[in-house]
């Protein structure tokens, strides 16, 4: 039983890495980007979310308002990021673009510490009064069944975007050939902001249900659980939108049973064991596809 | 080139002493004051692993994300020696070397099929397990709370001296470094790194063991940046894990690709110059790391090449220049390479 539980308590914090990972997975997909940022995207989401329940009192409705008009802001941030930061590096260097990543990364945490209204100590969540259903002798909270059915409600509308419609098709083609996407007229300025934006919105969601979970929000809460979900899209395959949400659940799961059955000490530790061994035994990841290279 | 070499090369030892001489006399006289001296004790650790980082990123080719945790090995390794068992001070920054440089084997294996951003991700997650590690290995590395109570270069009273002291040992590492990295640039296996760098296939079917070299350049690195943490540790008397996490490594790839990627004298002036800006932007309090964040992405758009791109500043080339001496000069890795676009 106490192993199910953990699988469980699993899921439901994989269900958030997964949200984060499909950000760090899309934008690499198509610009090749380690987007260090993406993690600080949750932490704005959070925010976002603190306010309008802070103000307004939680119940249904606030909550419903919060995801919307936190992952709204968080796509035009994340348009912006790009616009403003990364578009200008497009053909430059790689590790060039991985810096101005890390800058602004640097630029949203410390910026909010500075900002009066967020500022550097932890805040308290609000959130539901907890209420934990009792079912076989496995305890479910019901934000725990929030984070799960928001996670695979919002990847379903993800992968109904990216398979059934007409700018879905532009983003697998721009991420498939760049170029030859461009020279079909598709324009790829707009695929490529439009891709950051719905990996901010995905992760402003994630930074809500994150908070939710673990009631506290800080200017640094995004990076922890950002390098993590980075390692689960590098696990299940970075590039690969179904190996993210894999390696988003498979990563959740592994941290939590570390946790409950070794040390909760060891638990990062375990991430990133994971992910050394996931690169030397395949590091293209569970289901990524391998490019041989030619001269 | 026999006479070219060693005119560069007593150029060079001629310069590091004045320059040493210069500096700790300013101190000692009291024009470069204490707080000034430090600064320049921590720039000189700065070059020692940033210098190292180099070696792999900027030589090598291989992006790499991890150096603070080879340098975490050291600075513990050489804590522990000194402390629990009574070595001498230089032996166990040596020791410290080493141990890294074992660490460097280990990660240098993996590299060998990993290529580009998987392996720098690949020495990310390496840098935060050493940092777990060293976090649950508690009786040995004190855990969460660290290890206090590290000795000092010198135990004598005077501050003067104390910090005269303490910049000469950083000096002296420093110096070796960048002349263990510039020696080995110019030799025959430095060029057969450079030229993984450039294009690995190629040099592979040239007949460059590839994988002998991957891992000779790890493990220098790592036995560089081992001793420039049991350095670290010495200089700041105490350690703990959250010195060597993800954002100290990125502050070293910061400095390297601020100074030019495979440039050395590059990297030199830009650890001095990290270590300043820092400082100086002290005074901004909470604005201090917006500020830097801003300005990294600033000089990434409009300075993409860093301060020297892969080109050098050279003493003796200048003095040759100043002289006009009549010589056919011995073209350098990276004068052929200056006009290289950026990768």
């Amino acid at each position: 039983m106490e192993f199910v539980q953990q699988v469980l308590n699993g899921l439901s914090l994989g269900s958030v890495y997964a949200l984060i990972a499909l950000g760090y997975t899309m934008v690499y997909g198509i610009v090749k980007l380690i987007n260090f940022a993406h993690g600080d995207i949750l932490m704005i989401g959070a925010f976002g979310g603190f306010f309008i329940m802070g103000a307004f009192g939680v119940s249904p409705t606030t909550i419903l308002i919060s995801f919307i008009v936190s992952m709204g802001v968080c796509a035009i941030i994340g348009i912006i990021i790009e616009k403003t930061c990364y578009a200008p590096l497009r053909n430059a260097p790689r590790i060039n673009a991985l810096i101005t990543a890390i800058g602004v990364s640097y630029l949203l945490e410390n910026g909010g510490r500075v900002l009066p209204f967020m500022g550097p100590n932890p805040k308290q969540f609000p959130t539901f009064k907890i209420q934990n259903y009792n079912f076989l002798g496995i305890n479910i909270s019901q934000t725990q069944i929030m984070t799960i059915a928001i996670s695979i409600l919002l990847m379903a509308l993800l992968n109904y975007i990216i398979n059934y419609t007409k700018i879905g098709k532009a983003m697998r083609a721009t991420s498939f050939d760049m170029n030859a996407a461009c020279l079909m007229g598709i324009n790829i300025n707009r695929i490529i902001s439009f891709t950051f934006a719905l990996g901010a919105a995905l992760g402003a969601a994630a930074g809500i249900l994150f908070a939710s979970s673990y009631p506290q929000v800080e200017p640094y809460m995004g990076f922890m659980p950002g390098l993590k979900a980075f390692v689960a899209a590098v696990l299940g395959g970075i590039g690969s939108i179904p190996g993210a949400m894999l390696g988003g659940f498979l990563l959740g799961i592994a941290e939590t049973l570390t946790k409950g059955f070794i040390s909760s000490k060891l638990a990062d530790g375990v991430a990133f064991g994971i992910l050394i061994i996931i690169l030397v035994v395949k590091p293209t990841g569970i289901l990524g596809k391998n490019e041989r290279e030619k001269v | 080139m026999k006479k070219n070499r060693i005119f560069n090369a007593v150029v060079i030892l001629g310069a590091s002493v004045v320059v040493f001489v210069i500096l700790a006399a300013l101190q000692y006289i009291g024009v470069i004051d204490e707080y000034n001296g430090q600064l320049l004790t921590l720039s000189g650790i700065y070059i020692v692993v940033a210098l190292s980082l180099n070696l792999i990123t900027g030589f090598t080719g291989q992006l790499a994300l991890g150096q603070a945790g080879f340098m975490s090995v050291g600075a513990y390794t050489t804590a522990i020696a000194i402390m629990k068992f009574h070595v001498p001070m230089l032996l166990a920054i040596l020791i410290g070397g080493l141990v890294a440089a074992v660490f460097g084997i280990i990660i240098g294996f993996p590299t060998l099929r990993l290529r580009g951003d998987y392996l720098a991700i690949a020495t990310l997650g390496f840098g935060e397990i050493i940092r777990v590690l060293m976090i649950n290995l508690g009786s040995l590395t004190g855990g969460a709370a660290g290890l206090k109570g590290i000795p000092a270069f010198s135990e004598t009273e005077n501050f003067v001296l104390d910090a005269v002291i303490k910049f000469s040992w950083v000096y002296v590492f420093a110096v070796i470094t960048i002349v263990i990295i510039s020696n080995l640039i110019n030799s025959s296996p430095g060029r057969a790194i450079i030229s993984i760098r450039e294009d690995e296939i190629a040099a592979n079917s040239m007949g460059i063991n590839i994988a002998y070299y991957k891992i000779f350049s790890f493990t220098l690195s790592a036995f560089l940046a081992g001793v420039g943490g049991g350095l670290y540790g010495i200089y700041m008397g105490y350690l703990n894990p959250t010195m060597f996490g993800f954002m100290p490594s990125m502050n070293i790839v910061v400095i390297v690709v601020l100074g030019g990627l495979g440039s050395i004298t590059g990297t030199v002036v830009a650890s001095v110059a990290f270590t300043y800006i820092q400082e100086w932007l002290r005074v901004f309090k909470d604005l201090r790391l917006v500020i830097f964040g801003l300005a990294l992405i600033l000089v990434m758009i409009f300075w993409p090449k860093g301060l020297l791109g892969n080109k050098e500043l050279s003493i003796s080339g200048f003095l040759r220049k100043l002289f006009k001496r009549e010589n056919n000069p011995e073209r350098t890795v990276s004068q052929q390479n200056g006009s290289r676009e950026g990768k």
